[in-house]
């Protein structure tokens, strides 16, 4: 570096101390991983972020009795809110059924979105082992897992769910193009 | 035409006779509430002045305002028990100006409004960051903040028209979805420096703190790093429960869902999640059964909010009035067809227009007292042009249930009953 060079680059770091002083750095206090862990809950569909632990559909089905079917039905249609099951071939029709096994790209959405969100009045009250088990339930209402499937953090991203293909991104946001140089 | 007719005129009741109104001025819009008015048709019979009501710690409506939001459900339900809606409208039909009054901004929530105390809540930030840190509402309002006066928009604005038009519906069923206030807070950007986010992180999740725990995936262009911002005040106060108080994320131009009310995390990553809310919920299918996916901005729309459904107007003299807002940038123009979409004229746009924010646009019409259909279309500073019915249906279908911003059309009938129609 010349000596020219380097008084310019002393020049900036002066300026810079100048306009931004030690206050932008003042704020929040550092996170610590146990706490960081207490709430990074979410769920890539690479599984990446699914816990250790399994549910069978057979525990599931019990799960689901218990604390889901009052809302959902009880085999994930005709409840109250949102069917879970069935509509499969609707999506291109007048009247199309979105569920889990007709709409949902990935099975670890599920996983995620029962884990964050359910049951409506005590979400994040079932077990991990609990979450895993009513995915399972859920996917084999919708023939995706056998009815004495399992599933756990290895399987469920590898599932392939029915509708995977059936989403088009935004030209503007699509993830596959959005950041990658021409 | 340049003659103006001062608003309070316009609410004369429909039985009162014409005599003691403004000589030559022969029409009015007639709101549903406007026979509640009283008669003074003298000057004589105003009531006489005298000492008024004390002063108090904050001002309410006048007794005389009867103007709400409605808890609605999903499209075609509606006078649902308010514990069954899932989102409650502005009442544009009753609302003036460009901003929208604090306790009538659109509220749509996925597991209520939670009761949080500031004092116990947090803001973690991590992921590709060389610093996790953890913020309280405190520590945001000591930052640098910016103000600025956005629109919010659901992606269900406009969902009730997307097969059929109920005649009964009123601007507030059918765009009551948007709303425009001014928020506070802290850039983005500013948050990103604090935490030195990795350059490869490309996506950002964030999550709210309420029940459901509501979590988008938000790519880091260069517009939503230098636009968005972490809110905590709305219209000059503290954000207000239903709009995410203490803190919420606000992310101008896109769609109300990726402005994450209750906000407690922001992680950064290089790929989406593929949340619930971006792949089951708020994704459009279209008509070949494939679902248009990531589809974050807000589109180039306005509405006719005066006279709109269910209002009955008398031939003469009629402002017509309505609010155009765009996710690309500034309203540039917005015409007003009166003649069901022959030909348009140039609306007035209230000052000032703000990129992303909505503005109020008026025109002067004379009723000639022939039905018709009349209907508004705006276009923004990036040329976009809000797209008539026939045109955005044949590219959409009718099945996307978000992101509806086809023109909207009124009929108006020989009694001059305004009502809601698909062209």
């Amino acid at each position: 570096m010349s000596s020219h060079s380097k008084l310019f680059l002393a020049g900036i770091i002066t300026a810079g101390l100048l306009a931004a002083p030690a206050f932008a750095f003042d704020f929040g206090r550092p996170a610590t991983p146990d706490e960081i862990k207490l709430w990074d809950i979410d769920v890539g569909p690479d599984g990446k972020g699914l816990p250790d632990g399994s549910g069978t559909a057979v525990q599931g089905k019990q799960v689901f009795s218990d604390y889901c079917a009052a809302c959902h039905g009880e085999n994930g249609q005709g409840g109250i809110k949102d069917r879970l099951a069935g509509g499969q071939g609707t999506l291109a029709s007048n009247m199309p059924v979105k569920t889990v096994g007709s709409f949902w790209p990935y099975a670890t959405t599920l996983f995620d979105y029962i884990h964050r969100g359910m049951p409506y009045p005590t979400p994040g009250s079932l077990s991990t082992d609990e979450t895993y088990a009513v995915t399972a339930y859920i996917l084999s209402l919708n023939g995706i897992v056998p009815a004495d499937g399992k599933v756990d953090k290895d399987s469920l991203p590898k599932i392939r769910m029915p509708n995977r293909d059936g989403f088009v991104p935004d030209p503007e946001f699509d993830p596959a193009r959005l950041f990658h140089k021409k | 035409m340049t003659l103006k007719t001062p608003i309070e005129m316009l609410s004369r009741p429909a039985n009162m006779s014409r005599r003691g109104f403004v000589g030559g001025l022969s029409a009015g819009i007639l709101g549903v509430a406007a026979t509640e008015a009283a008669n003074a048709e003298s000057l004589a019979d105003v009531p006489d002045r005298g000492p008024g009501a004390e002063l108090g710690a904050h001002s309410e409506r006048s007794r005389f305002v009867k103007i709400d939001r409605i808890p609605e459900a999903t499209p075609g339900k509606r006078n649902v028990d308010p514990g069954d809606a899932i989102n409650s409208k502005t009442p544009h039909q009753k609302l003036v100006g460009n901003i929208t009054p604090t306790d009538l901004h659109y509220e749509r929530s996925h597991s209520g409004v939670p009761d949080i105390d500031p004092a116990q809540h947090r803001l973690l930030i991590h992921g590709m960051v060389q610093k996790p840190l953890v913020f309280s509402v405190d520590d945001l309002k000591r930052m640098p903040s910016i103000s600025r006066v956005v629109f919010i928009e659901c992606t269900g604005n406009g969902w009730e028209n997307w097969k059929k038009a109920d005649p009964e519906l009123t601007v507030q069923n059918t765009h009551g979805l948007v709303s425009t206030n001014e928020w506070t807070g802290v850039p983005l950007k500013f948050l990103i420096d604090l935490v030195a986010k990795d350059k490869g992180s490309t996506w950002m999740l964030a999550e709210g703190g309420d029940g459901a725990g509501v979590d988008r995936s938000i790519p880091l262009t260069d517009e939503i790093v230098n636009e968005a911002f972490v809110a905590y005040g709305q219209n000059g106060e503290p954000l207000r429960p239903a709009h995410g108080f203490p803190m919420r994320l606000v992310m101008p131009g896109f769609e109300g869902n990726l402005n994450i009310k209750w906000l407690r995390r922001l992680k950064f990553g290089n790929a989406p999640w593929m949340t619930r809310w971006e792949t089951a919920r708020y994704t459009q299918l279209h008509a070949d059964g494939k679902a248009r996916q990531f589809q974050l901005r807000m589109d180039t729309n306005s509405v006719i909010t005066k006279p709109s459904g269910m209002m009955q107007i008398q031939p003469g003299y009629v402002s017509i009035s309505g609010l155009a807002w765009s996710g690309h940038g500034k309203i540039a123009r917005v015409e007003i067809s009166t003649d069901g979409a022959k030909s348009w004229q140039q609306a007035q746009l209230s000052l000032p227009v703000l990129p992303k924010a909505q503005v109020r646009f008026q025109m002067d019409w004379v009723w000639d007292g022939r039905p018709t259909t009349i209907v508004s279309r705006s276009k923004d500073d990036q040329g976009n042009v809000q797209p008539d019915r026939k045109s955005f249906i044949a590219a959409m279908g009718t099945n996307a249930l978000f992101h509806y911003n086809a023109q909207q059309s009124w009929s108006i009938d020989e009694a001059g009953r305004v009502r809601n129609v698909l062209a």
